[in-house]
């Protein structure tokens, strides 16, 4: 099977969205158009019941046709990974359960197969997981709310940078908060390999009540087309610019 | 409803004398008791036609196939059993909606390597380096590494006592990404080297393994990752005849378990020597000096170690 390209979005966010169109339906725009929306809902310790935005944050990733998951603080960094990674492998698994139904026929997918001949499906997915290449924008919340969190959110995103970065396939990662100052999405880092060097660029903290999520991800999807990602994934193609392993 | 993933993750409850029948094996589990809870699935005690086994079971059947593809590999790996036994693969089919993959294992009676220790004492640790570093340099040999390294994931099983491996999730291939790990005993969140599956990273777990054992709530980065560790390793005296082997580890500089497992070897054969001049020495002089009465108390334990060594091949009461 051909090595593919996964694009992803991976939405960090605490709560509501308030200006601009529904996410879900900017989330659906994106998903047609092959982009994957994740979101990771940092929530504060104390928080027991069903909180506020969960809902939201579940029906974004259910429109985006990625995977959605409330975190606490402290467990954000394992999670930004487990998420980015479940995802690729539901993709890829998806991708694969369409082949074997032109194969095999209309009802079948992993779970009605007989288990003993799941293995060897499961080894063409991890493979595959293993070898695409994949984008991924994350795409920060910066509104008021998030004040403390920040510090842990770029933790969790170099924490990301150094798990991919593991894989045999190659990466692009850009970086984008919201609200912006005029605009509805601010570059924080353009598409690159690598997410060593955000401490430097990490935003600041947005101040203000508006989180326009839709507007956000709508924004966020024209970034796959930018010539930045295109220029960056060639530079890579050329001899001796292939990109260092360690 | 949708449940959030956050919820769904903490899987599925069966009560005890639930009888599991598998859908293309009919094979018949009686479910004893719950074992544990882990990422992607749960473990029950379950027995089948009056054997005891565990069993796995999880709505993730992919998750579950990647675990059993790793347990059918390890299984063919010579030397040592490495994991578990695979016994079973199958479906649970509650309802015409609600689907489970389970599989079924070889049953690890055990104890928790921090209790064994702290229960029959320290000599152990070094026996204990001894038979994981030789399991990891079968499993490296056989191309995967070990990824989730930790406390949790080892049993000792008595007679003769033996540290074995539970969780298998996150073995993986050599030359790929880590699969699953642990922040704790990650090089990768101590800044001390990638997440790509090689023979050192599998060491440096192994390290930090040792070195939770004197840390039971083990302890914080700080703003100088490699620096804590190095004093925390420091502070351990039990660990003291180690420190330079398991300082390697950390560093990554070997490159292979068999080479990290004969200097473990040498620094207890030093650690012996050393002990029998100093005891000669205490024997002609009245008073030791207070340094060499250490020795002397560090020395009997490798001493020790031997014995137990012999004996551990024999029954030892549990
Ligand atoms: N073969 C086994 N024998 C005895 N106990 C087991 C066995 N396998 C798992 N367990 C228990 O179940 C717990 C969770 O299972 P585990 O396989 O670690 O889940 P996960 O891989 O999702 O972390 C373990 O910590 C251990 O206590």
């Amino acid at each position: 099977m051909k090595k593919g390209t996964l694009k992803q979005i991976l939405l960090i966010t605490d709560g509501c969205s308030n200006k601009g169109e529904d996410p879900s339906v900017t989330a659906t725009f994106a998903h047609e158009q092959g982009i994957a929306v994740n979101v990771i809902g940092v929530l504060d310790d104390d928080q027991t019941e069903e909180p506020e935005g969960f809902q939201e944050v579940e029906d974004i990733a259910n429109s985006g046709g990625g995977l959605s998951q409330i975190v606490y603080k402290q467990a954000l960094s394992q999670t930004v990974q487990m998420v980015t990674k479940q995802t690729m492998t539901q993709t890829i698994q998806g991708f694969v359960n369409q082949e074997l139904k032109q194969i095999l026929g209309p009802e079948q997918n992993l779970e009605e197969i007989e288990p003993d001949k799941r293995g060897e499906i499961m080894e063409v997915v991890e493979d595959m997981g293993e070898t695409c290449d994949l984008e991924v924008l994350i795409l920060v919340d910066t509104s008021a709310s998030m004040h403390d969190k920040l510090p842990t959110v770029k933790e969790a995103i170099t924490d990301l940078s150094v798990s991919l970065n593991a894989r045999i396939g190659r990466n692009r990662f850009s970086i984008y908060h919201f609200p912006g100052k005029r605009k509805d999405i601010q570059k924080v880092l353009d598409w690159s390999p690598k997410l060593d060097s955000i401490s430097n660029v990490f935003p600041k903290l947005t101040s203000g009540g508006i989180t326009p999520t839709g507007p956000a991800i709508r924004e966020a999807v024209y970034q796959f087309g930018k010539k930045s990602l295109l220029r960056s994934l060639r530079d890579e193609d050329e001899p001796g610019m292939e990109e260092a392993r360690h | 409803m949708k449940m959030n993933q956050a919820w769904k993750k903490q899987g599925i409850n069966i009560r005890p004398g639930t009888v599991i029948t598998g859908k293309w094996h009919r094979k018949r589990y009686v479910i004893k008791r719950r074992l544990g809870r882990g990422a992607v699935g749960t473990v029950y005690l379950c027995e089948q036609n009056g054997r005891y086994a565990a069993l796995k079971i999880s709505e993730n059947a992919a998750s579950m196939t990647v675990e059993v593809n790793v347990l059918k590999s390890l299984g063919k790996v010579q030397g040592n059993r490495l994991g578990p036994s695979l016994l079973d693969v199958d479906d649970w089919e509650v309802s015409a909606d609600a689907k489970y993959a389970f599989y079924v294992m070889e049953y690890l009676d055990g104890k928790p390597l921090q209790a064994f220790i702290k229960r029959h004492g320290q000599e152990w640790v070094g026996a204990f380096m001894l038979q994981l570093l030789g399991d990891l340099e079968h499993l490296h040999k056989a191309g995967w590494v070990f990824g989730d390294f930790k406390p949790e994931n080892l049993i000792v099983v008595p007679s003769p006592p033996k540290v074995r491996w539970i969780d298998v999730g996150g073995t993986t291939k050599i030359g790929r990404s880590i699969k699953e790990y642990t922040e704790f005993y990650d090089r990768g969140y101590w800044g001390m080297g990638s997440r790509r599956a090689e023979p050192s990273y599998d060491l440096f777990a192994l390290a930090m393994i040792f070195l939770t054992i004197y840390y039971p709530t083990r302890f914080e980065k700080g703003p100088n990752p490699k620096a804590t560790l190095f004093k925390k390793l420091n502070n351990v005296q039990q660990l003291h005849i180690y420190r330079h082997c398991l300082k390697k580890a950390l560093l990554g500089h070997y490159q292979s378990s068999a080479q990290m497992r004969k200097e473990i070897l040498e620094a207890i054969h030093n650690a012996k020597t050393n002990a029998k001049t100093a005891r000669r020495h205490t024997g002609t002089r009245s008073a030791a000096p207070p340094s060499n009465r250490s020795t002397w108390k560090e020395g009997g334990g490798i001493m020790l170690l031997a014995i137990v060594f012999y004996l551990s091949s024999l029954l030892l009461p549990y």
